[in-house]
């Protein structure tokens, strides 16, 4: 039993030893507090203990003493706060090129798809080494995606994406885990990360794939109608939406929001709310008509036909079949800026 | 006055128990002593109906399969427990029985302002107790006590609407005991009593009362606008229906933080109490403990979104919520280090009340430090919503809060009863619960950074979690024990135990000045106050023996 009885987490992503660095100082810090208030609580307990004929030395106070006590421990939780954010800071601004992957969790499941159309339940397979990036969403209630080696958590959120992300860095098997009640079998929704070297994942991930998600998401976008509208060849009555994403988008109402993952899925599911600079308020609503899995795909091709040097990006999506052309295609449509902006509920209406 | 006892031998005094008899005296009374008791059995009725769910959960949890109840079973313990003892139990624990029997006894009043207004709350209190036994036993609530929309609004079948309404009920008289208090207070003191000479269990109360009066309604519309998204389907929280599930979040913790400070501010004020007396001592630096309580409820109002670092919020607000909430730590740093400096060439009793209140400054202190791991951004993405999360909240709000609450009992025992309880049982129930204490949660630390999430019933893919779970689990059951021990010696003083003098510990404060237990007006002459709080140098005294209030 004791082989399965480790007290430390394992590290298995480059935030891992960041986080685990932070504790034990503050494990050392706090010891030390710890230490210091109980060896005076116990040194004067056994010194001052009531003794005949021995009374107690009235003190009323120490002005020098109380400004002491305020002022270190506020310096030291300074420290701390300044070195908690700065992980903080690394943990929630996922790097650009990232893999990405798009999840969406429902009572009780995880379903992932790779931008590269690999679709999972409640397994991500990931190889050793890749930045990836996790943009998530919720069809029902709160979840939580949480990898405690990874050292990783990030709520999951119906009606808009959140974003996570992690670098690999030991190959093995994970927890993962749903860390917000959701309901029934909340203790049922685990799964996970399955960590491989860069061939085997290349193995794993030439079986059996549907084709790439902005693919998938491009055949929706002509099933839907949207490129009626939105025309790749010229301005018609919706914006043309080459080269978009990750840019800033004059608003009718005078703001200006930055085209993300949010931003892009807002318009799609309420068009009226963010409604682009000049154009008429004529797009109806897909609340409803597209499942989450779908909104994903459309938004990975919206992504892809941002990629900068893209005049043909439709055909270099053909090459995914091969080994290393994913991270190309990721490469150029993530900005950080974006990122840092799919954090924060400021995108959010209503 | 009349004769107060037609029983020949031992005349007792008149006192506030055995002024009446009969149901309707207690039921329909007015005197604030009264009310306490009303409110003390009410309170460890709840008390022992929540541990109760606790000690099934940590069956529950003794092994990794979940074999002992069905999920949903375990979802409604684990929220009923949730609910129940916050509350029906911890939020009511102190101020409305230790802060009702005491708040006009410290301050030199008769009674509180509204001794009417004051029995109201105890009927509110129970209504929404009815209602939550009620709810329970006819299926119960699984949204656990944080009922985060919009699972609680839209998905769960339970009774949501039910819980919240009782909740509703409970938090008004939570609300008028504040008020209550903070009018009694500031209107109520007698002459002489200044607010530099209040003992530091009132100026707790007073930050405590603000909060209640000022956090608790903000919970109250909060259940409202659930009930309205789950009965009308108004879009406020669910975004199928255009609301904002975060939105819920700020509401909710809007007061929940604070109340966790409606918890631990009167065991601080406890615990203040008993410290000075049993090291005979007056407090250190007295201003800089009753405005660190002021500090500690102004301050708890501006850190709520420290429990939602993960849950979608802005990296940027992140930052501002975690450095307030290391604000927020720094008074209660403050009052730690003059308790242990009130230690500093005292004259050391260790009687049971001290014995819990070294608990409490044990616990509390290791609740406070692991609060530092939690504010800071970066670990609190990977312990948040883990075993930690709970570890770390016990030891504030049992480590803490309950300590406080049994050292106070047992400080004030002989004056609320007139009896002394036994000493030696009373000393092992606190080494107990302090054992107890410990061996149930401090696993429970290392389980949360191994990143066992909380409200698992099963968690048979990581059985590496079962030795922490099994010494969680055995602690559990001493802890039980040392609960149930004072509530036994309690019950059996009443009877049995020696009849107090008016002041068994030669303690400071109004309180101890008048008999025991004290007559329905609590002084028979209004006292005037000549003299400092915690004046153990004059009790203390080889001849002068002050006895300023005439009797």
């Amino acid at each position: 039993m004791l082989n399965n009885f480790p007290l430390w987490p394992e590290q298995a992503s480059t935030m891992a030893g960041h986080v685990d660095a932070l504790y034990i100082f503050l494990l050392i810090v706090t010891g030390m507090m710890t230490l210091l208030i109980f060896t005076c609580l116990i040194f004067f307990a056994a010194r001052f203990r009531h003794r005949p004929g021995v009374r107690a030395e009235q003190i009323e106070g120490s002005i020098p003493l109380e400004i002491t006590w305020s002022v270190i421990p506020f310096i030291v939780f300074m420290v701390i706060f300044v070195w908690g954010a700065a992980v903080y800071f690394k943990e929630r601004t996922p790097p650009s090129g990232a893999a990405e992957v798009y999840v969406v969790a429902k009572q009780w499941m995880w379903k992932l798809e790779h931008a590269e159309g690999q679709r999972e339940i409640n397994e991500l397979h990931v190889p050793v080494g890749r930045d990836v990036k996790m943009i998530m969403t919720s069809q029902d209630v709160i979840h939580s995606f949480f990898v405690p080696a990874f050292r990783m958590k990030q709520d999951v959120l119906p009606g808009r994406y959140t974003v996570a992300w992690f670098r690999a860095t030991k190959p093995g098997v994970y927890h993962l885990f749903c860390a917000e009640y959701c309901g029934t079998q909340h203790s049922g929704m685990v799964g996970s990360v399955v960590v491989m070297q860069p061939a085997q994942y290349e193995a794993w991930m030439n079986g059996g794939s549907t084709g790439p998600l902005s693919a998938t998401g491009e055949k929706l976008f002509a099933e839907l109608g949207c490129s009626t509208c939105h025309r790749a060849d010229a301005q018609g009555r919706g914006p043309n939406l080459q080269g978009v994403f990750g840019k800033p988008v004059q608003l009718e109402d005078g703001r200006t929001v930055t085209a993300d993952e949010n931003y892009v899925r807002e318009c799609i599911l309420d068009p009226g709310g963010k409604r682009v600079k000049g154009f008429q308020p004529i797009m109806p609503t897909f609340q409803g008509l597209v499942s989450e899995e779908q909104l994903n795909a459309l938004v990975a091709y919206i992504k892809s036909i941002s990629a900068d040097n893209s005049g043909a990006v439709g055909k270099t999506i053909k090459a995914t079949a091969g080994t290393a052309a994913p991270s190309v295609q990721i490469q150029s449509s993530t900005q950080p800026k974006a990122q840092t902006n799919a954090q924060p509920n400021g995108s959010q209406v209503q | 006055m009349s004769m107060p006892t037609t029983i020949p031998q031992p005349v007792e005094r008149e006192n506030y128990l055995n002024k009446e008899y009969g149901v309707w005296s207690w039921l329909l009374t007015t005197d604030h002593k009264r009310i306490a008791l009303l409110y003390l059995v009410s309170i460890t009725f709840f008390f022992f109906v929540g541990g109760f769910f606790a000690l099934l959960m940590r069956l529950e949890l003794l092994t990794p399969a979940g074999d002992l109840v069905q999920a949903d079973t375990y979802n409604k313990l684990f929220t009923m427990h949730g609910m129940i003892m916050v509350f029906f139990f911890l939020i009511p624990s102190i101020p409305a029985v230790l802060g009702n029997f005491l708040v006009p006894l410290m301050v030199g009043a008769r009674d509180l302002a509204f001794p009417r207004i004051n029995l109201l709350s105890w009927y509110l209190y129970i209504i929404g107790g009815v209602m939550m036994m009620h709810c329970m036993l006819t299926g119960g609530v699984d949204t656990g006590w944080t009922f985060y929309a919009p699972f609680s609004t839209n998905f769960t079948n339970t009774k949501i609407v039910e819980a919240g309404l009782a909740i509703f009920v409970a938090g008004f008289s939570s609300i008028l005991t504040g008020l209550n208090f903070v009018v009694t207070i500031h209107r109520m003191r007698a002459p002489g009593m200044t607010w530099s000479r209040l003992p530091l269990f009132i100026w707790a109360h007073y930050a405590t009362s603000i909060i209640q009066l000022l956090g608790t309604p903000v919970i109250a519309v909060t259940i409202v606008l659930v009930a309205a998204e789950r009965a009308l389907h108004l879009g406020i929280f669910d975004p199928k229906l255009g609301g904002d599930p975060v939105l819920f979040q700020h509401l909710f913790w809007f007061y929940s933080h604070p109340a966790v400070y409606i918890m631990i501010l009167p065991a601080m004020g406890v615990v203040t109490e008993i410290i000075a007396c049993f090291s005979r001592k007056r407090i250190f630096g007295y201003s800089f403990v009753a405005f660190s309580s002021i500090a500690i409820a102004v301050f708890g109002f501006l850190v709520w979104a420290h429990h939602m670092f993960v849950a979608g919020i802005s990296i940027y607000s992140a930052l501002v919520f975690s450095f307030l909430s290391y604000a927020v730590a720094v008074p209660s740093a403050i009052k730690v280090f003059n308790w242990t400096a009130t230690l500093y060439k005292g004259s050391i009793h260790y009687d049971a009340p001290m014995l819990y209140a070294f608990g409490f400054l044990g616990l509390f202190t290791m609740g406070g430090l692991t609060g530092l791991f939690l504010a800071a951004l970066g670990i609190n993405v990977h312990v948040t919503d883990t075993y930690f999360i709970v570890a770390h909240f016990h030891y504030i709000m049992v480590g803490g809060a309950v300590m406080g609450y049994l050292g106070g009992m047992h400080f004030w025992w002989p004056k609320i009863s007139g009896r002394l309880y036994p000493e030696g049982w009373a000393r092992l129930a606190a080494l107990i619960v302090f054992i107890g204490f410990n061996l149930t949660f401090f696993p429970q630390f290392l389980l949360g950074y191994m990143g066992m999430p909380r409200r698992y019933y099963d968690y048979s893919h990581m059985p590496e979690f079962q030795v922490l779970n099994v010494l969680s689990t055995a602690g559990a059951t001493v802890l039980g024990v040392g609960y149930l021990l004072p509530m036994v010696y309690f019950l059996w003083s009443m009877r049995y135990g020696k009849p107090a003098s008016d002041n068994p510990w030669n303690a400071a404060g109004l309180e101890w000045k008048t008999a025991s237990p004290p007559p329905t007006f609590n002084f028979d002459e209004e006292p005037v106050v000549t003299w400092e709080a915690y004046n153990y140098e004059e009790l203390d005294a080889p001849h002068k023996r002050e006895v300023p209030v005439a009797r």
